[in-house]
C-alpha cells in the first residue's frame, strides 16, 4: 500500500453569481505518492474548479482537504501561501510568465521565494531543469520573446523548482499545436517515470489513457 | 524584506522606465516647490523682521499723555458733587509733561531685571531744522549713542562717519541719509535746530545712517542726551521713552503689561507694535503650506494614479505569483517599494532641484534695493526645510502606494486565472 499523499473529503462548490450554483457535488479522492491522474470531463463539469480547491488557491468551498497529512482546509492566507510554494508545482492552462524576466528568472523566483538555497545554488537548479525542458539555449531571453510551446516548458520547469510534492496542470496543451501538445505530454510522461505525483486536467483521451487513473467528472460528481 | 522581492520590483520599475520617471517627475517638482517656497519666503520673513526688530524695542516705555486727563479742567469738577453733571467737549491737557516723572527711579529698578539686557533712555522731540528760507521737520533723538547702538546696531547702519564720534562732540548730530541730502549737508556741516520754545541750537554733523526704512532714514536724527535736555531746557532727569531689549523677545508680550502696570506708563511689546507684520508672517507661512500640499497632492495622486494602474495591468503576474506561493504580504512589498523607490528618487531630486532653484533666486539682485538694504531677494537655507522635505515627500509617496498595494495583495488569484479559460 503506497502512502497517501492527497486525500479530499466530501467537497462541495457553490458559485452564488449569476444564480447560485452548484459547482462540486460531494467530491472526496484520495491521490497516492507516484501517482499520474488524470481527470477528464465535459466543459463547464467543474475539472478547473476542483483543481483549483485542490491546489489551495481557492478556499471557498465545503469539505476537507488533506496534502501530506495537513489539514489545508482553514489555513490562514499566508500558511498556504508558504504551502504552495513548498509542495505544489502548478501549470496553467495560458503559459502564464512574468513578462520583465528572462526565462530563467522566471524559474529562479518560487525557489528564491523559498529561500532554502543560496542564489548561485538556486540558479544551477534553474538550468537544470530548463536542460530538462531542452529549454536551456533561451535561458537569458526575456520570456515574453519565446513563442507559446517554449513558455509553457519554461513554466513547466517553474513547476518543478521547488521539487513539489505534487504537480498540478490544467489542460496544459490547451492553447498549443499538435508538435508543442506532443512535447509536453512527453515531458509529463517523463515526469511520472520519474516518480512524481501529478494530477493533470485534460481533454485528450489519449493521453488520459496512458495516466494510471482517470477521475471523470460529470456535472460536478465523479462518475 | 524579502530580496527577491525587491527584485520583482525592481525590474518591473525598470521596465515601465517612463512611466516610472513621470511618477518621480511629480513628486521631484512638488518637493522642489516646496523647497523653493518655504526658503523663499522664511527670507523674506526674516528680511522683514530684522527691519522690524530693527527700528523696534522689545518693549518700550512712553508717556502716552493722550490717556492723561488728571490735569485738566475736569479735575476741577471731578467728584465735587455728584448732584451735578459736567460734560466737556474737544477735551486738552492743560499743561503736560510729556517725560517719565522719576525716569532714573524706573530705569535703576529695570536694571535688575536679569532678562533684560538693554535700557535705552530717550529724549524724543519733533523739531524743525533751518533750511535757507524754509524749516524741514524732524524726530529728533537724544540718547546715550552707546546704547542705542546695542540697541539697533547702529554701527551696521553708518553710512558715513563715526558713531563714536558723537561722544567727543558736545554738539554733533547723525542724520538719516535721506534726511540729509533733503538739507544738502555732509559731515563736517553745521545745521540749526529750533526747539518750540523759541531756543536754536547749532549741531554738527557727524555722520549718516540708513535703516532702509524711508519713513526713518528720511526723518531721524540722533544726538547726545544732554544736549537735547538743553535745547529743550529741561534738567538732566527729562526722559520722554525708555526702550528695552530682552534675553528672549518672546517673553515682551508678558512683561510689557507687568511693567505698564508697575510704573504706570504705557508699554508697548515689539508684537503688538508690528501686530500687522506678524500678521502678513502668518499669512506667508500658510501660503507656502497650502501651495506645497497642493503641490505635493498632485504628485500623490500622481502615483496613486500610476500605481493603480499598474497594478490593473498586473493582475495576471500578481495571481501567477500568488499561484506559486507569494502572500498577499509579498505582494504588499512589491508595490509599496515601488511607490517607495519612485518617492525616494523623486524627494532626492526634488531636494536637490529645490536647492539649485533657491540658490539662483538668492542671486537674483533684489529691484528697488536702494530703499531696503537689500542687494539679492532674500533666501534662507536651513536644514530642517530639507529634512521636512524629505519628510513630505516620503509621506506623500508612502500614503498614495498604500492602498494600490492592497488592493494589489487581495487580488484573488483563482478569479484572475480562470477568466482567461
Ligand atoms: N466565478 C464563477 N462564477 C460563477 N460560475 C462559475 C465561475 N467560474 C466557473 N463557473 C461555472 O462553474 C462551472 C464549472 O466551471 P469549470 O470548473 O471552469 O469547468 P471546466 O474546467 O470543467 O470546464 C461552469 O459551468 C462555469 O460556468
Ligand atoms: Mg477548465
Amino acid at each position: 500500500m503506497q502512502q497517501e499523499i492527497l486525500k479530499a473529503e466530501k467537497l462541495n462548490k457553490y458559485f452564488s453569481e449569476p444564480t447560485t450554483f452548484h459547482v462540486l457535488k460531494d467530491i472526496s479522492l484520495s491521490i497516492k505518492r507516484s501517482e499520474f491522474v488524470s481527470i477528464i470531463g465535459k466543459s463547464g463539469s467543474g475539472k478547473s474548479t476542483l483543481l483549483y480547491l485542490l491546489s489551495t488557491m481557492d478556499t471557498d468551498y465545503e469539505g476537507e482537504i488533506f496534502i501530506h497529512d495537513t489539514k489545508i482546509t482553514g489555513l490562514s492566507e499566508k500558511a498556504l501561501a508558504r504551502f504552495r510554494n513548498e509542495h505544489i508545482g502548478f501549470v496553467f492552462q495560458f503559459h502564464y510568465l512574468l513578462p520583465e524576466f528572462t526565462a530563467l528568472q522566471n524559474v529562479m523566483l518560487p525557489a528564491m521565494k523559498l529561500g532554502k538555497s543560496d542564489i548561485k545554488t538556486i540558479e544551477a537548479q534553474a538550468m537544470e531543469r530548463l536542460r530538462q525542458m531542452e529549454m536551456q539555449d533561451f535561458a537569458l531571453k526575456p520570456s515574453g520573446k519565446l513563442s507559446g510551446g517554449q513558455q509553457q516548458r519554461v513554466a513547466i520547469a517553474r513547476a518543478l523548482i521547488n521539487n513539489p510534492s505534487i504537480i498540478m496542470a490544467d489542460e496544459p496543451t490547451g492553447n498549443l499545436d499538435s508538435s508543442n501538445t506532443a512535447r509536453v505530454f512527453e515531458i509529463f510522461q517523463e515526469l511520472m517515470i520519474q516518480g512524481n505525483t501529478i494530477i493533470i486536467v485534460t481533454h485528450d483521451q489519449d493521453f488520459a489513457k496512458k495516466s494510471g487513473r482517470i477521475i471523470e467528472l460529470v456535472d460536478g460528481c465523479i462518475k | 524584506m524579502l530580496l527577491v522581492n525587491l527584485k520583482i520590483s525592481r525590474v518591473q520599475l525598470l521596465a515601465r522606465k517612463r512611466q516610472t520617471i513621470i511618477a518621480m517627475l511629480g513628486v521631484t517638482f512638488g518637493i522642489a516647490m516646496f523647497i523653493l517656497m518655504i526658503s523663499f519666503m522664511k527670507g523674506v520673513n526674516q528680511f522683514l523682521h530684522e527691519v522690524m526688530l530693527s527700528s523696534t524695542p522689545d518693549i518700550h516705555i512712553y508717556n502716552d499723555f493722550k490717556a492723561d486727563q488728571s490735569s485738566s479742567i475736569t479735575a476741577r469738577f471731578y467728584q465735587q458733587d455728584s448732584h451735578k453733571l459736567v460734560i466737556v467737549h474737544h477735551l486738552r491737557p492743560k499743561q503736560i509733561n510729556l517725560g517719565l516723572k522719576n525716569a532714573p527711579g524706573i530705569i535703576a529698578d529695570l536694571k535688575k531685571d536679569p532678562n533684560i539686557t538693554i535700557i535705552s533712555p530717550l529724549v524724543s522731540a519733533p523739531l524743525f531744522f533751518d533750511y535757507g528760507s524754509v524749516q524741514v521737520g524732524a524726530s529728533v533723538d537724544g540718547v546715550n549713542i552707546l546704547e542705542e547702538n546695542r540697541l539697533f546696531h547702529l554701527k551696521d547702519k553708518m553710512k558715513s562717519g563715526q558713531l563714536e564720534n558723537l561722544l567727543n562732540t558736545q554738539n554733533g548730530i547723525i542724520l538719516g541719509d535721506m534726511l540729509a541730502s533733503k538739507l544738502n549737508v555732509v559731515p563736517g556741516d553745521l545745521v540749526t535746530l529750533n526747539a518750540p520754545s523759541g531756543t536754536q541750537g547749532r549741531f554738527r554733523v557727524i555722520g549718516t545712517f540708513k535703516f532702509g526704512i524711508g519713513a526713518i532714514d528720511a526723518a531721524k536724527c540722533y544726538v547726545n542726551l544732554s544736549s537735547l535736555q538743553q535745547l529743550l531746557s529741561k534738567n538732566r532727569d527729562y526722559i520722554t521713552d525708555i526702550r528695552i531689549k530682552l534675553a528672549d523677545n518672546s517673553q515682551a508680550k508678558v512683561l510689557a503689561p507687568i511693567l505698564e502696570r508697575k510704573y504706570g506708563y504705557k508699554s508697548d511689546d515689539w508684537e503688538t507694535t508690528n501686530a500687522s507684520m506678524i500678521a502678513s508672517d502668518t499669512i506667508r507661512d500658510v501660503l507656502t503650506f497650502v501651495v506645497s500640499f497642493t503641490l505635493l497632492m498632485v504628485a500623490g495622486f500622481g502615483i496613486y494614479n500610476i500605481m493603480n494602474m499598474v497594478i490593473t495591468n498586473k493582475m495576471k503576474d500578481i495571481a501567477i505569483l500568488k499561484a506559486q506561493g507569494f502572500s498577499g504580504k509579498d505582494i504588499v512589498q512589491i508595490f509599496l517599494s515601488q511607490s517607495l523607490t519612485i518617492g525616494v528618487f523623486g524627494t532626492t531630486a526634488g531636494l536637490i532641484l529645490g536647492y539649485l532653484l533657491s540658490y539662483l533666486v538668492s542671486r537674483v539682485p533684489f529691484p528697488g534695493g536702494d530703499i531696503f538694504s537689500l542687494k539679492y531677494f532674500p533666501v534662507l537655507f536651513e536644514p530642517k526645510y530639507y529634512f521636512f522635505g524629505a519628510l513630505f515627500g516620503m509621506l506623500t509617496t508612502l500614503l498614495a502606494g498604500v492602498t494600490p498595494a492592497i488592493k494589489a495583495s487581495k487580488i484573488d488569484p483563482v478569479a484572475i486565472l480562470r477568466g482567461n479559460q
